[in-house]
């Protein structure tokens, strides 16, 4: 077991190098450049003069391999740099986005799980009845809807039913305030996103939950549990849901960290001031630190989960735990 | 019968009654602002990189501080559209320039104090300015270029502010009336000439109160604000949307009350038809319009005649009215704002290439003249920016208007970042750009047209001193009729003759918003009269 | 992406007395219709969709890309049955074109990159040891990288334009094909008669070939219609992004972009349909990959 972790430990080094190197490369070989978009983003003139300043300022006219040394060297110690476009520190336009994004991720996630596992377990019991087919069209709707699509129109229609029933339109609001400032207008303005995003997520879950509670229902011992006699609900709850519920949650974490990637086009639906629409601004405006930086805390985020879902699943697996 | 001195009083009693009955009928008219309220309104853009007006070029900059800032000259705050008069802000009254022209004192007014209690005198307002036309090293002034007919600027005393230019010019005062020239404090640009990019300091109508990163910005009504009454709203909150589907819905739902830079007509249609009169509309031609650049450096664009072609097929009087319905462009126009008396009129538009009116012998010569140049049949890649408003329309449309004399166009569309790369390396056919520019500053906007030497933002790829002597006459020019026969002239040099950019039709702004929001006056230039100081609201 | 369980396939061994029936492929493709109904509406989805996009030059009834300033934004009416967008462009005809894009870039992406991603997959746990461990890396980095990145430099830096859609679209796929693979193509690793035909000096070539890659077919077809799907949003996303394919090529994704949200409350139709193709589409091509999982995996099937 022991080995086992040092192993997965060790693993994920070489591909958070990887992943720096990758979008260190990337980022640079994208044609363009940031003093002369910030110069010129307002459509009025500039001077040759002031980009090569702002050039010397932001350090980008160094040799590459320099700027690549500083970039590695600030990941060990944490120390990510300021934003090329603000100045101000990496770690604090992070911060200011960070909330909201996570809010959504956490609620989407709370969302699917309320969704997924009682509507899979059913349709895995009722197979192949209508509650089957009603649910697995959903699930499939699901997976299928674009949800900035979906964004669209359920924005739309809050405004227009609201304008029907009360006389005013009712849209959520624009500002964001923490939960515990004001948790019914930070609701407001988190909970149809959140839907939004977990529709999906509660999808794909759902679909598994239905997949491999089936394969668990067919297996030996739930057979030999009914023949004891045992009540059907003490059977689901005690012998097949728990063992059903492994893969279920290995999903559910994968999915959680490509959930943090999905939302930068929920953002953009909504307007939030959050880590995907900064995502899309960074990459815009050619700003290396804060790409580099949101890209290796993605990539973070990805391949923690994925270590402590397979650490899970290994010490829950007594195959491996025991070597 | 009353006595004569009894009727008299009478009769005079009635008449002083019926004036003063009618005197405040008529003042009703004119209504009175009320004070109170906090106006919420959306930007149209990302957070800027800095809050140094000096060093960006963003409009989001000024919709953010604007507020907080005095600036030395300004347009007229109740009639913004007056593109000839400017009106004093920190100055007590418009200078007459002396010294044949050449020399402006200003008189700056007493009592401005900026929020950290100091006093505003000239010294300050004469180090913002040197810091905007002789930037010290390290130190970025985006629009340095604009004052290069400024020899020296410096505080003669306490309170006087003096400008010696090189040689007398026209566009020397609608430079100064440029919305980013907010005034700083001379102690603080002395400390350090970059805290202003992170830090706000102003003596303008609104203290700033707080910033939330990429969100919003706030502030409240400045207690000790020189102009007497105002500002009228005790406060603002600005709120960062680059989304227009959510700017409108925000819009309709009350969330905010207007935004400052233009919606499209769909989005206004929109609000009409659900608000009704619950929103006011104005609108106004805005000092910008797209232009298409043709790459003189590349085949075919070097031939001249290829070039007129092109220009001669698109149909600007027919394609204006359609476009204005769903993009927010309207006017057809030359190279000159069309509400300035530099620009050309109709009839004298309409000999030049590109604005002929009748639109099938246009487009004969452009058939014939790209047989004459051997170009039939071309097909080429159009360089255009990633943006709906209106660039993609244009483009759009500009490529239908070129299949209809045979030419095969298709539209390379590039983020904005590889689209200044692209024009800065020379790496394309023809690019969709704009020329935009605040204060309608007709001499100084039109410098776009000159080739790379004089100006360094034109990347037509030519050279051309014939050109520039015509420009430079027209520049040193100071009566006003000489002045315009020379604009004519460059004109019909840059379209008509060397066809070297093709302007295309000038944008038009449609600002929406409540009605209740009063004392804002649309202007063309969305960077003008932001400081929010006459705004209020009825309610 | 959806994750699928691995799939665990056991070669199972043929007794004198079990009964091959052979069918033919007609047959089977009817036994399969009346077996899986659901599957059956799928595929007739996939179908339409398929011979729209093929023959849309007859379908269409007008040009997609040409402007009409007379007929913008109108309503679903006998002339325009979808109604038009805001340049006057005939939705109906956009959509069956676009069907033509999606397809294209839906089957290429899947095919390429599942194509990449099973030879990965199996050299992968074939080979096992040192390559093994440093394709899994590799593949995780990749699996990682946000999608937006990787797609905004690669048109940043080759253009926009299908081709490149397509690229940027293949290289997320690579990663999770291969992982579902190299998971069913290990267990066929482990068996004895592997390491037999190695003893009788069978090729690298010819073992994997011959019994790995069957084994991991049913999975990977499997993955194959689910991929095509997530392609087809995945392209809808970038456009909507404006990383995608550009005006005026049309596909379904860029209709929703721009143009679609200006116009959601005056002219709903715009931003409706569109995003209805999508998800017709995406629903024909899961609810076929599921038919087909039920149908190839036994354990699944109803007892």
């Amino acid at each position: 077991m022991f080995r086992y972790i040092m192993t997965r430990v060790l693993a994920v080094i070489p591909t958070l190098i990887g992943a720096a190197t990758l979008v260190f490369i990337l980022m640079r070989l994208i044609p363009g450049d940031i003093c002369v978009v910030r110069l010129g983003s307002g459509g009025g003139s500039f001077s040759e003069h002031s980009v090569q300043m702002c050039h010397a300022e932001l350090g980008i006219d160094r040799p590459m391999i320099v700027q690549f040394a500083e970039f590695i060297w600030g990941l060990f110690t944490l120390n990510l740099g300021n934003s090329m476009w603000s100045g101000k520190p990496v770690v604090l336009e992070i911060a200011a986005r960070l909330p909201i994004s996570l809010e959504i991720a956490l609620l989407a996630a709370i969302v699917a799980i309320v969704i997924a596992i009682p509507l899979g377990t059913i349709s895995a019991l009722k197979q192949n009845t209508w509650l089957d087919l009603v649910v697995r069209t959903f699930a499939i709707a699901g997976i299928a809807t674009p949800s900035f699509w979906l964004g669209i129109l359920s924005i739309i229609m809050v405004l227009d039913v609201t304008q029907a029933i009360t006389g005013t339109p009712w849209m959520p609001p624009i500002d964001y305030v923490p939960l515990w400032k004001d948790p019914i207008r930070n609701l407001s303005m988190t909970l149809l996103p959140a839907i939004t995003v977990g529709y999906r997520y509660a999808a794909v879950s759902m679909r598994m939950t239905r997949s491999t509670m089936l394969e668990v229902m067919r297996e030996d011992y739930i057979r030999t549990a009914r023949a004891k006699g045992l009540l059907a609900k003490i059977i689901i709850n005690r012998h097949a849901l728990k063992n059903a519920l492994l893969p279920v949650v290995t999903l559910l974490g994968i999915e959680f960290a490509f959930l943090i990637g999905g939302l930068v086009v929920t953002e953009q639906v909504f307007n939030l001031n959050g880590i995907g629409r900064l995502f899309v601004l960074a990459v815009q405006n050619q700003d290396y630190t804060l790409t580099q930086a949101l890209v290796m805390l993605v990539v973070a985020i990805f391949v923690l989960t994925n270590l402590v879902v397979d650490l899970l699943y290994a010490w829950l697996d007594p195959r491996i735990r025991f070597a | 019968m009353l006595a004569p001195t009894v009727r008299r009083s009478v009769c005079a009693t009635l008449l002083g009654a019926a004036f003063a009955i009618g005197a405040a009928l008529h003042g009703n008219a004119e209504e009175t602002p009320k004070r109170g309220g906090i106006l919420t309104y959306m930007i149209p853009a990302d957070a800027p990189p800095s809050f140094d007006a000096h060093r960006e070029n963003t409009y989001a900059v000024v919709h953010m501080i604007a507020p907080f800032y005095s600036v030395l000259i300004r347009l007229n705050p109740s009639n913004p559209s007056d593109t000839t008069h400017f009106f004093c802000d920190l100055c007590t009254e418009m200078p007459t320039p002396t010294d044949d022209g050449k020399i402006y004192a200003f008189k700056i007014r007493q009592g401005v104090t900026f929020q950290d209690g100091s006093p505003l005198t000239a010294a300050d307002v004469a180090a913002t300015w040197h810091a905007i036309i002789f930037p010290p090293q390290g130190v970025s002034s985006a629009r340095e270029t604009w004052y290069t007919m400024v020899d020296k600027v410096e505080a003669q005393d306490a309170t006087t502010v003096v400008f010696k230019l090189k040689f007398a010019t026209s566009v020397f005062l609608p430079a100064l009336a440029d919305p980013y020239a907010m005034i700083y404090e001379k102690r603080i640009l002395d400390k350090d000439p970059h805290w202003y990019e992170k830090n706000v300091m102003g003596s303008g109508p609104f203290w700033f109160t707080s910033y939330d990163l990429g969100q919003s910005i706030k502030g409240t009504r400045n207690p000790n604000y020189y102009h007497k009454g105002q500002p009228y709203l005790d406060g603002f909150v600005g709120i960062l949307s680059p989304k227009q589907a959510v700017r409108v819905d925000a819009i309709r739902a009350d969330r905010a009350q207007m935004e400052f830079r233009g919606l499209p007509p769909a989005a206004v249609d929109q609000l009409k038809q659900q608000l009704g009169d619950k929103i006011t509309v104005q609108t106004s031609d805005w000092n910008c319009g797209n232009l298409i650049t043709p790459n003189t450096r590349r085949k075919p664009f070097d031939d001249v005649r290829v070039r007129r072609a092109l220009l001669l097929a698109i149909d600007q009087w027919h394609g204006a009215p359609a476009l204005s319905k769903i993009a927010d462009v309207k006017t057809v126009g030359g190279i000159v704002f069309p509400g300035s008396p530099l620009a050309a009129t109709k009839a004298e538009l309409e000999k030049l290439a590109g604005f002929w009116p009748d639109i099938e012998k246009s487009r004969a010569e452009a058939r014939r003249l790209l047989k004459e140049a051997g170009a039939e049949g071309l097909s080429f890649e159009m360089l255009n920016r990633n943006v709906d408003q209106p660039y993609l329309y244009v483009g759009t449309w500009i490529i239908d208007e070129w299949s209809k004399i045979g030419v095969h166009a298709t539209q390379k569309i590039v983020p904005t970042g590889p689209w200044y790369e692209a024009m800065r390396d020379g790496d394309f056919g023809v690019v969709v750009e704009a020329n935009c520019n605040g204060v309608v500053n007709p001499v100084m906007d039109t410098q776009k047209y000159l080739p790379r030497a004089a100006f360094t933002e034109n990347y037509g790829g030519y050279e051309d001193q014939t050109e520039i002597d015509i420009y430079n006459k027209m520049l040193h020019e100071t009566d006003f009729a000489r002045q315009r026969a020379l604009m004519r002239q460059y004109e019909t040099y840059v379209i008509d003759t060397k066809a070297y950019g093709w302007p295309m039709l000038w944008w038009n702004r449609i600002v929406p918003a409540w009605a209740y929001v009063k004392g804002w006056k649309i202007s063309p230039s969305h960077y003008v009269n932001q400081d929010l100081a006459n705004v209020w609201l009825d309610k | 992406m959806s994750a699928s369980a691995p799939f665990q396939f056991a070669p199972q061994p043929v007794t004198e007395d079990a009964v091959v029936i052979k069918r033919s492929a007609l047959a089977t493709t009817l036994y399969f219709c009346r077996r899986q109904p659901v599957g059956t509406l799928g595929m007739a989805i996939v179908l339409i969709i398929g011979i729209a996009g093929l023959g849309a030059e007859w379908f269409a009834p007008y040009n997609p890309t040409s402007n009409d300033f007379t007929a913008m934004t109108e309503a679903p009416s006998w002339t325009h049955l979808l109604g038009t967008d805001q340049l006057g462009r005939d939705i109906f005809s956009r959509i069956v074109f676009g069907a033509r894009t999606a397809l294209i870039v839906g089957f290429s992406s899947a095919i390429v990159g599942g194509f990449v991603g099973l030879v990965l997959g199996v050299a992968s746990a074939y080979f096992g040891g040192r390559s093994d461990m440093i394709l899994q890396r590799f593949m995780d980095i990749l699996m990682a990288f946000p999608l937006i990145i990787m797609a905004l430099a690669i048109v940043s830096i080759f253009g926009t334009g299908v081709h490149n859609v397509i690229v940027a679209i293949t290289i997320p796929l690579i990663p999770r094909c291969a992982r579902v693979v190299r998971s069913s193509a290990l267990p066929i690793r482990e068996v004895p008669y592997v390491d037999a035909a190695r003893a009788c000096g069978f090729g690298h070539t010819r073992i994997i070939l011959r019994h790995m890659v069957p084994n991991v077919m049913a999975p990977f077809l499997i993955m194959l219609t689910a991929f095509v799907g997530q392609a087809i949003l995945a392209e809808a996303s970038l456009s909507y992004l404006g990383l995608g394919v550009q005006e005026p090529v049309p596909a379904w994704g860029l209709m929703l972009q721009g143009g679609a949200e200006e116009y959601a409350t005056t002219a709903p139709w715009i931003a409706v349909f569109p995003g209805l193709a999508i998800m017709l589409t995406v629903f024909g091509f899961n609810l076929f990959g599921d038919a087909l999982r039920d149908a190839l995996d036994p354990k699944l099937r109803e007892r």
